[in-house]
């Protein structure tokens, strides 16, 4: 799997946020084998620097950042943010969030696909948290995005993929792009799901995060990606609505009188 | 003169940012910079001059989803 150009191994992308600890948070990603982490920006007190720790911590474990823009409801407070994180960060890469509705953290699609064309055109690699929504896919692929991330449910919501059929419409219609879930899965199964409708990788944070052990969840996810991704590539069977018998029917013995 | 970083209003002598993040302690921070709305690269930190009632935003990583 290719990011922008860059090979990737692991199909589990992890959030920082909302561990325990910065040792539990360490613990998970080394047990789900991540690569890739989305981190943030947030305001620095040049007293306490509450934020240089966690920059050594996530140094320190060596993996590729993907910062977001999370938070940002216009478009010029995400394309602000991404730039800052572009030199904080030393990457190209921007998790591209622009919300447009408070209860739901649903995208302002608008704002999204005009943000994401002020970045693609500056050398910015932009990974878009977006909607399912194929025409708004469409401009976001215009605007120079190489890789889409719709959401499954909303932001923490825990509830899976709500839209199956939507998912797999985007799939089928963008074969070459990476796509990635980002947003709402809850459990192992869910990730499991996205992957065997072919999706190339699921990206999560609270469900690991507030579990109750959340090592042994990381760990329960990469198990579930890892199976959702062979099952895609064995071929899934076509589902049905009628029963078809798997044991022959033929020779059954007839003993009913 | 008065300036208003991370959203509280300070009483700062500093001539560019570069001497406001001084004068405030991030010497040696990795931090990132706006202001009045529009990113400061580190480089252009030394030439950017202050005004009364400037907004500065200061910003450094933190955990994100």
């Amino acid at each position: 799997m290719e990011f922008y150009g860059v090979e990737i191994a692991s199909r589990l992308l992890l959030g920082t946020a909302q561990y325990p600890s910065p040792a539990i948070l360490a613990d998970a990603v080394r047990a789900a084998e991540v690569e890739i982490v989305t981190v943030s920006l947030r305001r620095e007190s040049g007293r306490l620097r509450e934020g240089q720790d966690f920059w050594s911590l996530v140094r320190h474990l060596g993996l590729r950042v993907l910062p977001n823009t999370a938070g940002c409801h216009s478009v010029k407070e995400a394309v602000t943010t991404a730039q800052m994180a572009r030199e904080i960060f030393a990457t190209n890469w921007i998790k591209l969030e622009v919300i447009g509705e408070a209860d739901t953290l649903q995208p302002d699609v608008f704002g999204l696909v005009e943000a994401a064309r002020i970045l693609s055109e500056d050398g910015f690699a932009v990974f878009p948290y977006t909607t399912e929504d194929l025409v708004v896919a469409e401009r976001l692929v215009e605007a120079g995005c190489k890789v889409l991330m719709p959401w499954g449910a909303p932001i923490g919501s825990g509830k899976g993929l709500n839209n199956p059929f939507g998912l797999r419409a985007l799939r089928a219609h963008f074969p070459d792009i990476p796509l990635v879930v980002d947003a709402g899965i809850g459990l192992p199964s869910h990730a499991a799901g996205a992957m065997e409708l072919g999706y190339d990788a699921v990206l999560l944070n609270t469900a690991v995060a507030k579990a109750g052990d959340p090592v042994a969840m990381a760990r329960a996810f990469a198990g579930a990606v890892e199976a959702g991704r062979a099952a895609y590539l064995a071929g899934p069977m076509e589902a049905r609505d009628m029963a078809a018998p798997s044991t022959p029917v033929f020779g059954k013995p007839v003993l009913a009188r | 003169m008065k300036i208003i970083v991370n959203g509280v209003e300070l009483e700062l002598g500093a001539a560019t940012l570069a001497g406001a993040l001084e004068a405030l302690d991030y010497a040696g921070a990795v931090v990132a910079t706006a202001l009045n709305g529009h990113f400061i690269a580190a480089r252009a930190r030394e030439t950017t001059l202050l005004a009364e009632g400037d907004k500065i935003e200061i910003v450094a990583p933190r955990q994100g989803g």
